[in-house]
């Protein structure tokens, strides 16, 4: 999987972009790349809905993002204990890598997942729920009760949306 | 083994992001990106090396799916994850109406 390595790199370019660029259009143009990236990473994958909820998802998430951009970055400023924090960081997002490192070596590796419940689903998934689409028979169908519970949260934090941004009621 | 380490490093530029930057909107990007990353893993994961797409089409055998269960999962994540950054966002905009800035060390008045 050669061409996913170098999808990952180019995401993690954008992502860099979009940290380190002055302009804040540019840098909510730049997160575009990470996220059309992962669109295309996912189709390498061999998952097509979620290609295609990444791609819906991403372009609204840029249509938010530049409703609440200014033109300019604050300046950049080495005020306080600059140095100090940003060496601190620094250490422990390096050790955060180092010890990664050790961690996924205990994983499975990668092409052979583990599958103990997915076998269930993938052998009698066509039988008891009749839908061709796995993900759909699973999300809908074996479970359920997690979709009801994650359009719970989705639903919370809309009303939390509309909530915090409208007008009426305000002083 | 490499690709999972890429994707960890895609993470950990997300969080460089949410801890050293000042602007409020710069913070979000950040989490954008964690999420991101995050969703790749599990999905990762889920690959068998060879494998299909989870979709049934005559002629094909069961052998050598992919595991559908994280790509279920991940699939109402991504939705959450866009409602959760408009809540960020909704909430940036009214800091900025209030203190007219986005820079976090200038938001310092927390009494309404």
């Amino acid at each position: 999987m050669l061409e996913l390595e170098f999808l990952i790199i180019f995401m993690i370019l954008g992502a860099i972009i979009a940290i380190e660029t002055k302009d804040m259009l540019s840098s909510v143009v730049a997160v575009g790349i990470s996220g059309l990236g992962l669109s295309l990473a996912f189709l390498f994958l061999k998952a097509p809905d979620l290609a295609i909820t990444q791609l819906v998802v991403e372009i609204l998430c840029l249509i938010i993002l530049i409703r609440a951009t200014l033109r300019r970055d604050l300046p950049f400023s080495t005020s306080g204990r600059w140095y100090f924090n940003t060496t601190v960081t620094f250490v422990f997002l390096g050790a955060f890598l180092f010890l990664s490192y050790f961690i996924l070596k205990e994983l499975p590796s990668f092409g052979q997942p583990l599958m103990r419940v997915s076998e269930f689903y993938l052998n009698q998934g066509k039988n008891l729920t009749k839908a061709t689409n796995l993900v759909t028979s699973i999300i809908l169908n074996f479970r359920a009760y997690d979709t009801l519970g994650e359009a719970t949260v989705l639903f919370t934090a809309v009303i939390g949306v509309l909530a915090v941004v409208r007008k009426i009621g305000r002083k | 083994m490499r690709v999972y380490f890429l994707c960890f490093i895609l993470f950990v530029v997300g969080l460089y992001a949410i801890l050293r930057k000042r602007n409020l909107i710069k913070i979000i990007i950040g989490t954008i990106i964690c999420e991101y990353a995050v969703n790749l893993f599990l999905i990762l994961i889920a690959y068998r090396k060879d494998g299909r797409a989870p979709i049934y089409s005559p002629g094909q055998e069961v052998k050598n799916m992919v595991d559908p269960l994280p790509q279920a999962l991940v699939l109402t994540s991504i939705v959450i994850g866009l409602a959760v950054t408009a809540l960020l966002v909704g909430l940036a905009i009214r800091i900025y109406e209030k203190y007219k800035t986005f820079d976090i060390t200038k938001i310092n008045q927390l009494k309404g």
